[in-house]
């Protein structure tokens, strides 16, 4: 099969199975934060549920072309999972992810309302401060496997893990960003009940809202399969191996979430600056001279 | 049952209520009474909302808030006035700045009457809240099929 081939297929189960598996890993994520908080949460399905509350509301758009940078932020969050788990070139869903992103700040400012400027310039800050670790990543990856497509990890012998552990380390660092956890939640908090700290969706409504929504899971999806391949051999039992690493990294992050306050954006930025640098420099040295 | 009914967001407003109501909304979100249990999250954004809970009185000043939060809310929605202050006034009716209940400003669904209002019945009245809710949810689906 030719690759564009095996990435539409990529893409096509990609758009189908993530929003499942991100919108249990959501709700998971709910009932063991409420746990943590000696409550009994909601039922499993609840972010579910509430997509298709969201999908049922009115149309109050305030404008028709936030609801396209939505659905194009959507989209391509799709397109970048599809290429990463059907083997494709990380650099590439490393840009398409990011294009996804920058879509979504588009879709906020377009809105011209202070508070969704607000939530899309702390996006922006979000952003910077992430990306150098990701394209850390990437350079780390290429150094470790000899090419930047996500497959060739499957010709290894041992994780990748033993070559790119700073990497993986700064990964982890940035991942609490990513995935909109506390401290670094300053965008789109899960627990926003300011609309400071949801303020990027401010003027979104209804389905846009749900397209938001839908994003998230798939990119939770998509930066937890970041973490896995580091563990990722020739050798089936390494993909077990790798889906537990991702589950035991998820607690971890819902742990991180429940303990700590939120930061102010300095030191979210100068931090994941601190651990990209340190971790990515020594890294990339040790793998140059070694 | 349309899915409107199974989470339920919910947006408090403090009228001008002398606090107790409000720290009994909030106590219907700890650990003791846990209404996220039925999906119900308290965001502070009208346009996430599908529950108003408004506490305290209407008057000269807030009623211009009360009206552009509600309106600003997304059909269909709910109001639920919680506290004798927010159903008639209460103590307070006769204050020379005081209209009265939510019910002068927007149109109300519930009342919740206590001074200060039980959580138990706050949840109760969400819970009834959520009845108006499923049929409003019907009536906009009917002019969405019929393209209205």
């Amino acid at each position: 099969m030719s690759t564009a081939l095996i990435t539409i297929i990529g893409i096509i189960a990609f758009a189908v199975l993530a929003p499942v598996l991100g919108c249990l890993l959501a709700g998971l994520d709910r009932i063991i934060t409420a746990k943590m908080q000696g409550r009994v949460g909601p039922p499993l399905l609840q972010p579910y549920y509430d997509v298709r509350k969201l999908i049922e509301k009115d149309n109050v758009s305030v404008n028709s072309t936030e609801g396209v940078y939505i659905t194009c932020a959507l989209v391509f969050t799709i397109i970048a999972g599809g290429i990463f788990f059907s083997g494709g070139n990380f650099l590439l869903c490393v840009f398409v992810i990011t294009l996804s992103a920058l879509f979504f700040i588009m879709a906020a400012y377009s809105t011209r309302s202070p508070y969704a400027e607000l939530g899309a310039h702390r996006e922006i800050v979000q952003v910077m401060a992430y990306e150098p670790m990701v394209l850390f990543l990437c350079v780390g990856f290429y150094l470790a496997t000899g090419s930047f497509n996500t497959s060739s990890v499957f010709y290894m012998n041992q994780p990748i893990l033993f070559a790119t552990w700073g990497f993986f380390i700064g990964l982890v660092f940035v991942l609490t960003i990513k995935l909109r956890k506390s401290p670094f939640d300053l965008s789109y908090s899960h627990h926003a009940h300011q609309e400071l700290v949801k303020g990027i969706t401010t003027e979104m409504s209804g389905k846009t809202l749900a397209k938001v929504e839908v994003m998230h899971w798939c990119e939770n999806v998509l930066f937890l399969g970041w973490c896995g391949i580091f563990f990722v051999t020739g050798n089936w039992v390494s993909l077990i191996v790798a889906v537990l690493v991702c589950v035991v990294l998820y607690l971890f992050e819902i742990f991180i979430d429940n303990n700590f306050a939120r930061v102010k954006w300095q030191v979210m930025l100068k931090s994941a600056w601190a651990v990209a640098l340190v971790a990515g420099v020594i890294n990339t040295l040790v793998l140059i001279m070694l | 049952m349309s899915f409107a009914t199974k989470s339920p967001w919910v947006i408090h407003y403090d009228g001008s209520s002398c606090n107790g109501c409000d720290i009994e909304v909030l106590a219907a979100l700890t650990p003791a009474y846990d209404v996220e249990r039925f999906g119900i999250i308290n965001t502070g954004n009208p346009k996430h909302a599908d529950i108003f809970l408004v506490t305290g009185s209407v008057n000269e000043r807030n009623i211009d808030v009360v009206k552009e939060i509600y309106d600003q809310m997304v059909e269909p929605k709910v109001v639920v006035a919680c506290g004798t202050c927010a159903c008639s006034g209460g103590v307070f009716h006769d204050c020379y700045n005081v209209i009265g209940g939510v019910d002068k400003a927007i149109p109300v669904d519930v009342y919740v009457p206590g001074c200060a209002v039980r959580p138990e019945a706050i949840i109760d009245a969400v819970v009834q809240g959520l009845a108006v809710l499923e049929e409003k949810s019907k009536v906009l689906q009917e002019r969405k099929k019929e393209g209205k």
